[in-house]
C-alpha cells in the first residue's frame, strides 16, 4: 500500500441469526480509486454497502474511513448511524432504486443538499432572515448538479414519472449532493440498454474528473466492470475469494468457478 | 414538495418572491373569509348556532392542518392528537379560571401549546422508533394515559371536569390562530426541515442515506403538530365553557385523523376543506337523532372505498391554480 | 396472600374473555396486516344476540352461545367481503379508517335499533359460590374458563392440522407464495375471520353471563384491551394471543384490586406501551429483520 486508504474494513464479519452474510471479508479502497466489488448474486455484496453505511452493525470487525480534516486519522464507522456516516463524506445509492417519488426531481436533489443549509428553525417556521437567500443557493446548487447528469430540463418533473435510466441518474446525482468523498453505487447499470450503460461509463468518468470522487462499484455488467475499475473484489458466498486487477480477475480460477456455478453470466 | 419548486422555477430571478401568486390567493382567500363571515354576521344570517359550528370549524383546521404535518407529511401514524388538545385545554382552562382576561387566555394557550409539545417530545423519543400501526397504537395508548390522569386529578376536576370556564376565545380569534396555524405549518413544510420530513414518508431508509436524521425530524414533526393541537384544546375550552377527559377520547383522535385522510395525506388544503364540510355535516345530521351516527359512518366506508386517497391526495389548491397558469403561459409563449 | 390468590382467580375469568377477542385481532393481523377495529364490536354483538335468545325464546345459554358464533361469523365474513377486500392492495391507513368505520356502523346501527341503555341478561345459568381456602369462586368464573378452554383447543386444532389451517397459515406467510400453491387466498381469508368472530362472539354472551350488562358500546374499551394482549403476546401469534389475554386480564384486577382501581387501564396501556418499546414482537412473536 503506497498510499493512505480512504476506507478500509478490517476482518468484518455479520451473521443474521446462524446465517454468516459476509465473513472476514477485509479491503481497501485508496483516494482517488474506482474500485469494483462483484460476484454472482446473493454472495453478499449490498451487504457490504450496508455494513460500510451503518445499516447494519457488523458482528466484528472494524471499519475506518479517513476524517475529512486529517486524512491520516481514520476515524471508526462502526456503530456509526447511517446519516452520520453521510455527514462524514460516504453516500450510496440503492439497488432497487429508492428516490423520493412524490417529490420532484430539484427537490430530490435539494433534499440531499439539506447539510448545507444554514437558517433556523424560526425561519423555517416564518420564511424570515436567511430563508430566500438559503433556498435560493440550494436552487442553484442543486441545478448545477443537475446540469452534470442531464436532467435539468426534468427538474419539476416527479422523480416517479421519471423513465428507469434517468431514474437511475438522479439516484447518483442525489448522492452527489451530499458533498461525499467515497461513493457507493449498488448495481447503477442495471436494467438499461447497451447505449445507455455506454452513457453511464462516460457520466462516471466525468463525475471522477470533476469531484475527484472515489468510487466503490457494485456491478453485475462484467463489460462495464472490466472497462472502468481499476481494481476489483470478488465476493463469494459472503467471502472474498479474489482481489487484483481486472485482467488477473478475468483469468482467476477460483472466479470463473463461483461464476460458473452459479447461473450468473460473465 | 412540487408547489415550491414550481413557483421557485418559474420566476427565481425575481428578488420580490414573498408577492408570488400563490401567496396572494392565500391572502385573497383570507381576506375574503373575514369579509363573508362580517357579511353574514351583519345581515344577521349567523346566528350563535352558527358561529359555534364556525368555532368548531376553525378547531377542526387546527387539529387536522397539525395531525397532517405529522401523519400526511411526516408520515408517521398518530392515534393521540386528542392527548395533546387536553393538555392545551386544560390548561388554558386552569389558568382562565384564575385569571379571567385576555392575559390569562393568551398566557394560556402559549403555556398550553408548550406544555402539549413537551408531551409530544416525550412521547415522540421512545414511541417514534415504532412504525405504522405500532405507532399508531402506541400514541392512542398515551392519549389514553393522559385522559385517565386528568379522570383521577383534583385540580382537573375529575371524571366530571372543569366548567364555566370564562369566554376569551371570540371569532377574530379563532380565524386569527387558524390563519396562523396554517401559514406556519405550510412555511414549515416549504423549508428543508419540510423536505426533509416529506423525504421520510417517502422512503426513511433513503432519507438517512442521504444525511437526514430521521429522528429529529420527527421529534420536530411531532413537536410542532402537538403544540397546535394544545392550541386548539385552549380554544376549545374557552369558547365551549366546559371540558371532560370523555371530551377527549381516543374517538377525538380518530375523528381528526378521519379529516386529515379524507381531505388528503399531505394536502393542507385538504385538511382545511375537510375540516368545514365534516363539521357542517355533523352539526346539519344532529337533528336526525339516531341516524346521524350511522350516516357519518357509512359515508366515511364509502369514501374509503371509492376515493382511498382522500379529496385532494397530495395536491394543494394553490398548485392546481399554478398548474393552470403555468400552462397558460406555456400557450403565449408558443 | 388470600386476596392475591382471589384476585388471580378474578383476573384468569376476565383474561380468558380477552383471549377469546384477541385472537381474533391476532389471526385477521397476522394474515391481513389490518387492525381489525371492528372486532370489539363483533363481540357486542356476540352478546346482544345471546341476550336475544335467551330473553326472547326458551333456549338455554348452550344454544345462545352457538347461535351467537355463528352469527357473528356470518357478520365477520361479511365485514370482510364488503370493506376490507376492496381495500386489500390499498394503504394500510385506508383500510384502518374503513375498520373505524364499520366499528362506528355495528356501534351505531345497534343503538338506534337497542337503545343506548345498558340491558341486563337474564339468569341463565344458576351462580354458585364456592370457596377453597378463603378464595370465593363462582361457578361463571369456571364456566368462562372452561368454555374458553374448549374453544382455543379446537382453534389450535383446525389451524394445526385442517386442511383450511394449514392454508390460513400458508397466507399469514406470504400472499402470493400460497397462491402459487393453489391456496385460495380470498377463502381462507373469509375463514380466518370466521373463525375469529365466533370466538369474538362467544366471549360476547360469556360477558353477558358473567357480568349480567350490556350496551351498544361495550366493546370499545376491551376490544382495545384484546388487541393489547395481542401485542403483547406477539401479533400474529395464536398461544401469544392466549397468553397476552390471561395476563392483562389479570393485571388489571391486581391493579385494581391493589387499590389503583382508577388506573387500571392507563396501566394496560402504559404494559402496551413498554412492551411495544422494549420487546415490539411481544412474547411470542417472531423478530422482522427489515431489509434494505
Amino acid at each position: 500500500m503506497t498510499q493512505r486508504p480512504l476506507i478500509s474494513l478490517e476482518n468484518v464479519t455479520i451473521t443474521f441469526g446462524g446465517l454468516v452474510a459476509v465473513a472476514n471479508v477485509s479491503m481497501f479502497v485508496e483516494p482517488g480509486e474506482l474500485v469494483g466489488l462483484i460476484g454472482p448474486n446473493g454472495a453478499g455484496k449490498t451487504t457490504v454497502f450496508n455494513l460500510i453505511t451503518g445499516v447494519y452493525r457488523p458482528t466484528s470487525g472494524a471499519i475506518k474511513f479517513a476524517d475529512k480534516n486529517d486524512p491520516n486519522h481514520m476515524i471508526d464507522l462502526v456503530g456509526k448511524k447511517p446519516y452520520t456516516v453521510t455527514a462524514r463524506g460516504i453516500a450510496r445509492t440503492f439497488q432497487n432504486i429508492r428516490l423520493f417519488n412524490e417529490m420532484t426531481v430539484l427537490d430530490n436533489v435539494r433534499l440531499a443538499l439539506s447539510h448545507s443549509f444554514r437558517y433556523g428553525l424560526l425561519a423555517s417556521l416564518t420564511h424570515l432572515g436567511k430563508f430566500h437567500a438559503e433556498e435560493e443557493r440550494s436552487i442553484e446548487e442543486a441545478r448545477r448538479l443537475l446540469d452534470v447528469f442531464d436532467l435539468r430540463d426534468k427538474q419539476d418533473e416527479l422523480a416517479r414519472n421519471l423513465p428507469y435510466g434517468e431514474q437511475r441518474r438522479l439516484e447518483i446525482a442525489r448522492a452527489m449532493a451530499t458533498d461525499p468523498r467515497l461513493l457507493l453505487l449498488d448495481e447503477p447499470a442495471a436494467g438499461m440498454n447497451p447505449i445507455e450503460t455506454e452513457a453511464l461509463a462516460e457520466t462516471i468518468a466525468r463525475i471522477r474528473k470533476e469531484f475527484g470522487i472515489t468510487i466503490l462499484l457494485i456491478e453485475h455488467d462484467m463489460s462495464l466492470v472490466m472497462k472502468i475499475c481499476e481494481r476489483i473484489y470478488v465476493l463469494d458466498h459472503g467471502q472474498l475469494i479474489a482481489h487484483g486487477t481486472p485482467d488477473q480477475i478475468q483469468h482467476n480460477e477460483r472466479v470463473i468457478e463461483a461464476y460458473l456455478g452459479d447461473d450468473d453470466d460473465i | 414538495m412540487s408547489r415550491l419548486s414550481l413557483k421557485n422555477s418559474s420566476n427565481a430571478a425575481s428578488p420580490m418572491r414573498v408577492v408570488t401568486t400563490k401567496n396572494l390567493i392565500i391572502l385573497g382567500v383570507i381576506a375574503a373569509t373575514f369579509a363573508l363571515v362580517w357579511l353574514l354576521r351583519q345581515l344577521g344570517i349567523v346566528t350563535s348556532v352558527h358561529e359555534s359550528t364556525l368555532a368548531l370549524i376553525c378547531i377542526n383546521i387546527i387539529l387536522a392542518v397539525s395531525l397532517n404535518l405529522i401523519t400526511g407529511f411526516t408520515g408517521q401514524f398518530s392515534l393521540g392528537h386528542a392527548g395533546f388538545m387536553s393538555i392545551g385545554a386544560y390548561t388554558t382552562a386552569l389558568i382562565l379560571l384564575r385569571f379571567p382576561t385576555v392575559w390569562g387566555f393568551l398566557a394560556g394557550l402559549v403555556i398550553g401549546g408548550i406544555l402539549a409539545m413537551i408531551a409530544g417530545i416525550i412521547i415522540g423519543f421512545p414511541t417514534l422508533r415504532l412504525k405504522g400501526d405500532y405507532l399508531a397504537i402506541a400514541t392512542l395508548g398515551f392519549a389514553e394515559i393522559i385522559r385517565v390522569v386528568f379522570q383521577n386529578m383534583e385540580i382537573t376536576g375529575g371524571p366530571s371536569g372543569l366548567a364555566s370556564i370564562p369566554r376569551m376565545a371570540s371569532w377574530p380569534w379563532m380565524i386569527g390562530l387558524t390563519i396562523l396555524t396554517i401559514l406556519v405549518i405550510n412555511n414549515f413544510i416549504n423549508s428543508y426541515r419540510g423536505r426533509a420530513c416529506i423525504a421520510i414518508r417517502e422512503d426513511e431508509v433513503a432519507a438517512e442515506a442521504m444525511g437526514i436524521n430521521s429522528t429529529k425530524y420527527k421529534i420536530i414533526a411531532f413537536a410542532l403538530g402537538a403544540f397546535f393541537a394544545g392550541i386548539a384544546g385552549g380554544l376549545y375550552a374557552s369558547y365551549f365553557y366546559f371540558i371532560a377527559p370523555g371530551k377527549f377520547n381516543f374517538l377525538t383522535s380518530i375523528n381528526v385523523l378521519v379529516i386529515v385522510v379524507l381531505g388528503g395525506l399531505g394536502s393542507l388544503s385538504g385538511s382545511v376543506i375537510a375540516a368545514v364540510i365534516l363539521t357542517v355535516l355533523t352539526t346539519m345530521l344532529r337533528g336526525f337523532t339516531g341516524v346521524n351516527n350511522i350516516i357519518y359512518a357509512i359515508l366515511l366506508i364509502a369514501m374509503m372505498l371509492f376515493r382511498p386517497k382522500g379529496l385532494m391526495g397530495t395536491i394543494e389548491v394553490t398548485d392546481l391554480l399554478e398548474k393552470l397558469r403555468l400552462f397558460k403561459r406555456k400557450e403565449q409563449v408558443e | 396472600m388470600q386476596g392475591f390468590f382471589q384476585q388471580l382467580v378474578n383476573g384468569l375469568s376476565l383474561g380468558s374473555i380477552y383471549a377469546l377477542i384477541a385472537l381474533g385481532y391476532t389471526m385477521v393481523y397476522g394474515i391481513i396486516g389490518l387492525i381489525n377495529f371492528a372486532h370489539g364490536d363483533v363481540y357486542m354483538v356476540g352478546a346482544y344476540v345471546g341476550y336475544w335468545v335467551t330473553t326472547f325464546t326458551d333456549l338455554g345459554w348452550i344454544p345462545a352461545l352457538i347461535i351467537s358464533m355463528i352469527t357473528c361469523a356470518i357478520l365477520g365474513v361479511l365485514i370482510e367481503r364488503i370493506a376490507y377486500r376492496p381495500l386489500r392492495h390499498a394503504t394500510r391507513i385506508a383500510a384502518l379508517i374503513t375498520a373505524i368505520g364499520v366499528s362506528l356502523l355495528l356501534e351505531y346501527t345497534m343503538m338506534f335499533f337497542m337503545g343506548a341503555r345498558v340491558r341486563s341478561y337474564p339468569e341463565v345459568l344458576e351462580n354458585r359460590l364456592f370457596e377453597i381456602g378463603g378464595v370465593v369462586i363462582s361457578s361463571q368464573q369456571i364456566l368462562i374458563v372452561v368454555i374458553s378452554l374448549v374453544l382455543m383447543f379446537l382453534l389450535n386444532f383446525i389451524v394445526r392440522y385442517t386442511k383450511q389451517g394449514k392454508a390460513m397459515r400458508a397466507v399469514s406467510f406470504d400472499h402470493d407464495t400460497a397462491k402459487m400453491m393453489g391456496i385460495n387466498v380470498d377463502r381462507t381469508i373469509s375463514f380466518t375471520f370466521l373463525l375469529g368472530s365466533a370466538l369474538a362472539g362467544a366471549a360476547g354472551v360469556l360477558v353477558g353471563i358473567y357480568y349480567n350488562s350490556i350496551d351498544p358500546l361495550m366493546g370499545m374499551m376491551p376490544g382495545l384491551k384484546a388487541f393489547v394482549a395481542a401485542v403483547f403476546g406477539g401479533i400474529g401469534s395464536i398461544p401469544g394471543a392466549m397468553i397476552g389475554g390471561v395476563l392483562i386480564g389479570i393485571i388489571e384486577t391486581m391493579v385494581a384490586g391493589y387499590g389503583g382501581s382508577l388506573y387500571r387501564d392507563a396501566a394496560v396501556f402504559g404494559i402496551l406501551i413498554l412492551v411495544l418499546l422494549i420487546r415490539p414482537s411481544g412474547l411470542l412473536g417472531k423478530k422482522k429483520g427489515n431489509k434494505v
